[in-house]
């Protein structure tokens, strides 16, 4: 990168931060030195491992990469996105992977009453014991185990809220001592809200209709038949 | 300097920015801005490709390599079909999802084969909402005018006007389907205002959108009971040697074995190309981002349409470190964030389309009024305080809840203190050519999503990708399943690899790599 009028005034050198500094890590048991801060992933490849099961879109979105870890002389085990944790000194880890869960196959247009459905396609949900392991699992922060409880109690619509951070990561399933996949009951749950028991948006319907019935045509065809200059002045004029 | 004292400078300007209204370069101004810093016009980056449909045209190094690249097939290959299908999807994301989706419900036996899991893509972090035209102020035409504009007039007409066409039903489609758009107080589709567009027309889920339209596609082609192929690449399509695409050549990457599927048509929705790291860009992409279409596709012969022109999407991380590359969703300029370059001053309307903003944050840095990083990177500041002080406290954790977080896993918390950004490598503008019904220039062979070319111009505006993948996906698989009711399976052939082959030959020096790439190599090998 050129640097012309480079200035000091401007820049971040903070002591602690540009020290390029190694550190131990134990992957699935063995040690390696990688550098520090780097993300778990990137620790992964460092140390020479070949990762492809278990890493997707490296952003935080689509949990492929669920990781346990446990961080020096803490005898907690946590999760996290191997995209998206920095690695620490005296940090152990290993990639999760990925669990056999059941997903309750329907279809949707052929539900009857979702909130009373859920007990066919999901009859494990309501024995939920209580015991708060998925919502300790969760690496998105969801509150999980009171998110599997208002699915059973029918209000899809909050669980709806609760999910929309949910990278479907499966953190929740193997911890569940009633084998419930908390994941899957909210996206049913969700899918459902927003399929049956969301409002009907008119406007989007009218203008789906107005299409139909043909009330663009006329400046279509005066945008479509214009020549390039005239389209260009067009469009140069929008604000 | 302490990154506290370097953040201070915006906190103390904010109040002076906000008052202060900056318009959109005139369009003269705005040309040579990007001409001079926009990436896309480096002129030692590109060449022109050798040989091949695209002859003579140039392209990034990284792509002609590709493109020149030999099969890793070999002429003689078992042909046996390990699968036989009417329709074969390449990708997994919205777009393969889409067109699968499509085209089992018109009937057709579907096999959709992916390279790493159904729904691992760049669709699943799409934050900034996909582009509708619903409201009362706004139509179809006028999503295709500010489209066209921001594309610089190079979009094909038919492509963009059929997608804006669509764009109400598809909306209706992942309504049907449970996806949970945001709304206003009246049930109608809660719309924003996006980058470059003149009209509120973005359709969110909080800063989810992509997330929440994959998670719902994954479940519905789950329950569709659709052949699903995964971790498996295409890594060459085959033909009846007359042109016509008959199949495609899958590598099992467990075992490495290849497999042969005989597919009536085949759909390309293999997404973009960032993990290409053209020109030596981070990129916002996911892991498998490597254009895998495009050498497939125009090793059979089919033209290459743009592909000179690369979106640098203008916030992307550049510190910490951990997050280079990673999106700053857009969002937050449209709801008002301010860039600020190591001055506190503003340099550009952030509500200009992307080329221009990222040029314009190249020029501030290259001209000495960036921030330089720890790691001697350069960047802007984007003022993501300022949202909660113009709308009120809670804004970025109400509206942004997925950045918030993506923040704190570091310890930085963007309510608080603005956050580094500079351009990361973001879109693929051009692709394969394809028709309204998305085939390709090779009869029964259809491309879809980022990796087709022509709607998008010369710069894709934002929330036209989602768009693009659900419309483009839906009419590919459509218009597949609907052929495949009049047809057989034709011969399966490597002819056309044969040809490419001896046209290679005559260009010394080509065929020197192996493509499609299938992922960018991270590992380390030595000390």
């Amino acid at each position: 990168m050129e640097l012309k009028g480079f200035d000091k005034n401007i820049a971040i050198d903070q002591e602690e931060i540009l020290r390029p500094k190694m550190v131990t890590v134990e992957i699935a048991g063995k040690k390696y030195e990688v550098p520090e801060g780097v993300t778990v992933i990137k620790a992964l490849w460092y140390s020479g491992q070949d990762v492809i099961r278990g890493v997707g879109c490296l952003g935080g979105y689509c949990g492929a990469c669920a990781t346990y870890y446990r961080t020096k002389d803490d005898p907690k085990v946590r999760t996290c996105l191997a995209c998206s944790m920095a690695v620490e000194d005296g940090m152990s880890f290993t990639m999760v992977p990925p669990f056999p869960a059941r997903k309750a196959i329907y279809q949707m247009s052929e539900l009857k009453d979702p909130k009373q459905d859920m007990f066919n396609l999901y009859p494990e949900a309501p024995l939920c014991r209580n015991c708060n392991a998925c919502t300790e699992a969760c690496p998105q922060g969801i509150d999980v185990r009171d998110g599997v409880w208002r699915a059973v109690f029918g209000d899809f619509k909050k669980v709806s809220e609760m999910f929309m951070d949910c990278v479907m990561c499966g953190l929740c399933t193997p911890v569940c001592i009633a084998d419930i996949a908390p994941n899957l009951v909210a996206l049913y749950a969700s899918r459902a809200q927003g399929a049956f028991f969301s409002e009907k948006p008119q406007r989007l319907h009218d203008r789906i209709d107005e299409i139909a019935q043909g009330k663009y045509q006329s400046e279509w065809d005066r945008v479509l038949g214009m020549d390039e200059q005239q389209l260009k002045d067009v469009c140069a004029a929008i604000k | 300097m302490q990154l506290q004292s370097l953040q201070d400078l915006v906190h103390k300007t904010r109040d002076t920015r906000r008052a202060q209204a900056l318009p959109k370069f005139p369009p003269g101004e705005r040309d040579a801005l990007i001409k001079k810093y926009h990436p896309d016009y480096r002129e030692n980056a590109y060449r022109p490709i050798t040989f091949g449909p695209n002859a003579g045209e140039k392209t990034v190094r990284e792509l002609a390599a590709l493109l020149e690249g030999d099969s890793p097939v070999s002429a003689d290959a078992d042909l046996t079909p390990a699968y036989s299908t009417d329709v074969l999807v390449v990708g997994g994301g919205g777009a393969g999802c889409a067109a699968a989706l499509h085209a089992h419900a018109h009937g057709a036996k579907v096999l959709l084969a992916t390279k790493l899991r159904l729904g691992d893509s760049n669709t699943v972090m799409a934050q900034g909402g996909i582009q509708i035209a619903i409201t009362n102020e706004d139509s179809p035409v006028q999503h295709f005018l500010d489209t066209l504009k921001g594309g610089h007039m190079k979009n094909d007409h038919q492509l963009l006007k059929t997608m804006v066409e669509e764009g109400p039903s598809i909306a209706r489609w992942l309504l049907e389907l449970g996806v949970l758009f945001d709304r206003d107080a009246d049930g109608n589709l809660h719309v924003k205002k996006g980058g470059g567009s003149s009209r509120p027309r973005l359709l969110t889920c909080s800063d989810y959108t992509g997330l929440e339209i994959m998670r719902v596609l994954k479940d519905e082609v789950l329950n569709q009971k659709i052949q699903l192929l995964e971790f498996s690449a295409a890594v060459e399509l085959l033909s009846d040697g007359q042109g016509n695409c008959t199949g495609a050549i899958l590598q099992d990457l467990d075992n490495k074995r290849y497999l042969v599927v005989a597919a009536k048509t085949v759909i390309l929705a293999t997404g973009g190309i960032g993990r290409l790291h053209i020109q030596g860009f981070p990129t916002s992409n996911h892991y498998g981002a490597t254009g895998d279409a495009l050498p497939m596709s125009y090793r059979l012969g089919a033209k290459l349409l743009q592909i000179d022109t690369f979106q640098y999407h203008p916030t992307g991380a550049v510190y910490p470190e951990q997050l280079i590359g990673a999106l700053v969703t857009e969002g937050i300029r449209s709801e008002g964030g301010h860039l600020v370059n190591a001055k506190g001053e503003r340099f550009v309307n952030e509500l200009d389309t992307r080329d221009v903003v990222s040029s314009s944050i190249i020029r501030e840095c290259e001209e000495g009024r960036g921030v330089r990083t720890t790691t001697g990177r350069l960047g802007v500041w984007l003022d993501t305080p300022l949202l909660d002080v113009e709308s009120g406290s809670g804004t970025l954790d109400k509206h942004f809840p997925a950045m918030v977080r993506q923040y704190k896993r570091y310890g930085l918390d963007i309510t608080k203190d603005p956050v580094l950004i500079y351009p990361t490598l973001h879109y693929q503008n051009g692709g394969v050519q394809i028709d309204v019904n998305g085939e390709s220039g090779v009869r029964n062979l259809f491309v879809a999503g980022e990796a087709s070319g022509g709607l998008h111009g010369r710069n894709r505006l934002m929330g036209n990708s989602l768009l693009d993948l659900m419309v483009y996906g839906k009419r590919s698989g459509s218009t597949a399943a609907e052929r495949v009711k009049s047809m057989t399976h034709g011969k399966l052939t490597l002819e056309h690899l044969t040809r490419f082959r001896s046209e290679a030959k005559k260009h010394a020096g080509s065929l020197a790599a192996h493509s499609p790439m299938l992922f960018p190599d991270y590992v380390r090998k030595e000390g």
